[in-house]
């Protein structure tokens, strides 16, 4: 079966994953390196020009072997400098790597890339393409020979938090007993949905913005109910952000609840 | 319970920079050798970080901070637990003169089935030509081959300026590419489970033996050891030495005899694959240069005699270089 991401479990159990790399992106990305290769063998050709005054013979034997040694020589030599990258996938951020996930090796690099002597035939990467669209984690027939696999490399963000939870007042602060109850209810899954649609939410068209927070603050409040006056006059949205303010700073619930525990005896305290 | 992600990513984050700066380090140069100190430092990062990844995943499913931290225990995990050996030097002498050899002869059995296979085409496509002259466009495709022999020779050898002046180095170029060329894909078929590499050694048989009998029928076996001996000597060995290579690939392929799993088979044979491939490409740029420079000419400029020992000293050499080198 086809999987999405190459998983590895370490010797000390933990597992990670790295998004494997599709056959239409792969194709894209050899379309630019094509692009290159293109660019490379006609710019060395305008070059030669010059020398085909003085020796025919020896241009047009210098332009068969650059032909050659470019179109053969590209891929091993960009992935063993760039630690499995070409321009055209470091442009589409496509790494090659070890299907086992370790170092890379040279005899790798260039058994995959001569495989695509077979891979490209008859025309356009037809059998490359055939074997990576049926392959497990799309590997063409030189990635299986080598053991390699193409990954996609995901654009390293940290997620913006401040902007999210920092700074506001929090209704739902006010009941700690109702937080710590929500922090037991509510699964990772569920924290990362949330997170998920606050940091994207510039991204929705407004009704379906709207919509979303609407059927997500409904199954929150049917996980913990917090008194009226906690939620009322707030959006949905609104409700969101407190609920992950809750959730994912602990600290600040921590310190918050000791506050409200501190405050509370002088409140229940007769007023003599 | 879901950790407090701000202060997790807050005391955190030192350690993933540092151990995302090493691997920089270490990524930009592939020489670059850590001390003791160092490489404890290194170990204790990628540890803590595969352990904040695992805290991350378990605790809280954000996926941003989860990639970061996959995306560098991946990049770690490589440097720390690859076992084989990093060469980051090619000694070309050490290569040529033992790695090459060797491999070869690691996988001797591979190379006589290439040998069979070819001996096969060669027997197929003699008897077919000495049974039916009238195939030879079928058999042997190539304008140049076309000609009765008799009358080809004649015309050489009556030859009073040389055809080839000003085109020798494109000629060679030329052939030394469609070699390697060829080469390559008979290796590189071998992942057809060695069904491509059987076809275009067997078809590679069959053109060498209908020209090898057109000739000998002729009566020129003179003339056709003269044209073929200096270049064919080692442009046929590199030919087999492909075909070599693309069986050694099919038989990993396949696993006959052999349990390991499928994987550890090709991860193998890989680096004999790539370093056979590389010798036949050296053998390939010497077949074009005496090709091109020597093998196209004929008596009266070159006696046949000279040409025919050429090329045995050449084979005798190749030999000996195939079978010695590299001994210990």
């Amino acid at each position: 079966m086809r999987t999405q991401s190459l998983q590895i479990r370490t010797p000390e159990g933990i597992l990670f994953s790295q998004l494997l790399a599709g056959p239409v992106t792969r194709f894209l990305a050899w379309f630019i390196d094509l692009m290159c290769i293109g660019t490379v063998i006609s710019t060395f050709g305008f070059a030669l020009v010059l020398l085909q005054l003085l020796s025919p013979d020896l241009a047009a034997a210098i332009g068969t072997l650059t032909y050659f040694a470019v179109s053969v020589g590209y891929g091993v030599v960009f992935e063993w400098f760039w630690r499995g990258q070409t321009i055209g996938k470091k442009l589409l951020r496509l790494r090659v790597v070890d299907a086992e996930a370790l170092r890379l090796q040279f005899s790798q690099i260039v058994l995959r890339n001569l495989l695509r002597f077979v891979d490209s035939l008859p025309l356009f990467y037809f059998v490359g393409g055939l074997v990576c669209w049926f392959s497990p984690k799309s590997q063409r027939l030189g990635d299986i020979a080598a053991n390699t696999v193409v990954v996609r490399l995901p654009r390293l963000v940290e997620p913006d938090l401040d902007q999210l939870l920092a700074g506001k007042f929090n209704s739902l602060r006010l009941h700690p007993h109702l937080c710590a109850r929500l922090r037991q209810r509510v699964s990772t899954a569920e924290a990362a949905v949330v997170l998920q649609a606050l940091l994207r939410r510039d991204d929705f068209d407004l009704q379906d913005r709207i919509d979303l927070f609407a059927q997500l603050a409904d199954h929150f409040r049917a996980k913990v109910e917090f008194p009226a006056e906690a939620v009322a006059d707030i959006t949905d949205e609104q409700y969101l952000r407190n609920l992950a303010d809750v959730i994912f700073r602990a600290r600040a619930f921590q310190e918050e609840s000791k506050l409200a525990t501190q405050s509370s005896p002088a409140k229940a305290q007769p007023h003599l | 319970m879901i950790i407090d992600l701000q202060r997790f990513v807050a005391s955190e984050r030192s350690c993933w920079s540092e151990l995302e700066s090493a691997l920089d380090k270490l990524e930009a140069d592939p020489n670059h050798h850590m001390s003791l100190e160092a490489l404890r430092r290194f170990h204790l990062l990628y540890e803590r970080t595969a352990a904040d990844l695992a805290k991350i995943t378990t605790f809280s499913a954000e996926p941003e901070t989860r990639r970061y931290l996959e995306n560098l225990v991946a990049r770690a995990y490589g440097e720390i637990h690859e076992t084989r050996e990093r060469r980051t030097r090619l000694h070309v002498a050490h290569w040529l003169m033992r790695t090459l050899p060797q491999t070869f002869r690691q996988h001797t059995r591979a190379f006589y089935v290439s040998l069979a296979i070819t001996l096969a085409g060669c027997s197929f496509g003699g008897l077919a030509i000495l049974l039916d002259p009238g195939a030879k466009p079928v058999l042997m495709p190539f304008p140049h081959l076309q000609q009765d022999p008799a009358k080809r020779v004649a015309e050489e050898e009556k030859a009073h300026s040389d055809r080839l002046a000003g085109q020798k180095t494109s000629f060679s170029a030329f052939l030394m590419t469609h070699n390697i060329r060829i080469s390559i894909l008979t290796m590189a078929m071998g992942m057809s489970w060695g069904v491509g590499t059987v076809v275009l050694l067997f078809y590679n048989g069959v053109t060498l033996g209908a020209v090898a009998v057109d000739y000998v029928r002729a009566g020129q076996l003179k003339f056709l050891l003269g044209w073929l001996l200096p270049h064919g000597v080692v442009e046929i060995p590199a030919i087999l030495i492909a075909g070599q290579a693309g069986l050694v690939l099919a038989f990993a392929l396949v696993g006959w005899g052999n349990r390991s799993p499928f994987k550890v088979r090709l991860r193998t044979v890989s680096g004999d694959v790539v370093t056979l491939i590389f010798g036949v490409g050296l053998l390939l740029v010497w077949a074009g240069i005496v090709e091109a420079f020597f093998s196209q000419y004929h008596e009266p400029v070159l006696p046949y005699s000279v040409k025919i020992a050429f090329g045995l000293v050449e084979l005798v050499l190749l030999i000996l270089f195939l079978a010695r080198s590299g001994k210990t």
